[in-house]
């Protein structure tokens, strides 16, 4: 009996750094959907506004050529054309400048309510992560340090560099409320998926809100230089 | 999971709202040992604060303000 296997072509999404990738990683969150969807807007503009000034750029160079065009013109000013190249270039940017302060502003959106506060706290060169809620005394509850795996100790499938022992693991469709310190000298807490990227200062909370909108495995690398291992330091969450 | 589990935590304070939230554990912890001393120790009308400051503070400032006050050097207005 010949069983035949249909494979379904599923569509995995990016949530790591892939080799070579030009382009973000898939959004996770509505902040980081955003800013892709932020970037594109505006690239599109900015290929508009390139194409402008490079045909502007190719064809004096191919008209004014000295072999066809010996003789240079003499053009001290020219008032309207002055007067036009200012303005525009102006109000472009004016344009462009409305996405970005509104999603800066609903960015900074305060979550009232949110489910769950996760501490992550930095050190050279690991992270510690403090699930708090439900402590009854003042005696930690759920601490553990997540390292990243060094090479040798991978597991098929497994990314470079990029996998920690114990991964943050969090519910998703829920407002998190991630409160970062460090505990030696400054980080920065990224996951790209999420669109979260927050430096960790030693003595300061920052808190980030996110809400992740789909599971899966997210990956982050440190952000601020903290000293040898500053490349090796991650921040995977489940 | 059969049951639902009720996911709750310390809430976003009106007096707080920027991305710095120090202030926001600190005072959190001031006030549940102020809400001690004027309770008592045994009220558990405190118990409510006890969970704020515990979400929001690193188990290792809660260890060092717990060895200030003990030691009376905390540099608070308790």
């Amino acid at each position: 009996m010949i069983v035949r296997e249909w494979l379904f072509l599923t569509m995995a999404a990016c949530d790591a750094a892939e080799p070579w990738q030009l382009g973000f990683q898939d959004a996770a969150t509505p902040m980081m959907q955003g800013i892709i969807d932020l970037q594109h807007n505006i690239f599109f503009f900015l290929i508009l506004i390139l194409l402008f000034v490079l045909q502007i750029l190719v064809r004096a160079l191919w008209h004014f050529h000295y072999q066809k065009n010996p003789v240079p013109q003499r053009i001290v000013h020219g008032t309207t054309i002055e007067i036009l190249r200012t303005i525009f270039p102006s109000i472009i940017p004016m344009f462009i400048a409305i996405p970005p302060f509104a999603l800066l502003y609903s960015m900074d959106e305060v979550v009232v309510d949110q489910a769950i506060t996760i501490k992550a706290i930095g050190h050279k060169w690991y992270r510690t992560y403090e699930y708090s809620d439900y402590n009854s005394s003042d005696e930690q509850s759920l601490t553990f340090d997540s390292y990243t795996i060094p090479e040798d100790d991978l597991e098929l499938g497994q990314s470079r560099l990029l996998e920690v022992d114990n991964r943050v693991v969090v519910p998703a469709k829920t407002h998190l409320h991630i409160i970062v310190t460090s505990a030696d000298v400054l980080h920065s807490w990224v996951v790209h998926s999420s669109g979260v990227k927050c430096d960790v200062v030693p003595g300061r909370l920052n808190q980030i809100s996110i809400s992740v909108q789909r599971e899966g495995v997210y990956y982050g690398q440190c952000s601020e230089i903290c000293g040898m291992n500053h490349a090796f330091t991650r921040a995977p969450e489940t | 999971m059969a049951d639902e589990i009720e996911l709750k935590t310390a809430p976003a304070d009106f007096r707080f709202p920027t991305t710095n939230q120090t202030r926001h554990c600190f005072t959190r912890y001031i006030e549940f040992h102020r809400c001690l001393a004027a309770k008592g120790e045994e009220s558990n009308e405190c118990e409510r604060f006890a969970k704020f400051y515990r979400s929001l503070c690193p188990g290792e400032w809660i260890e060092k303000w717990n060895e200030q006050r003990e030691n009376g050097t905390f540099p608070g207005p308790l």
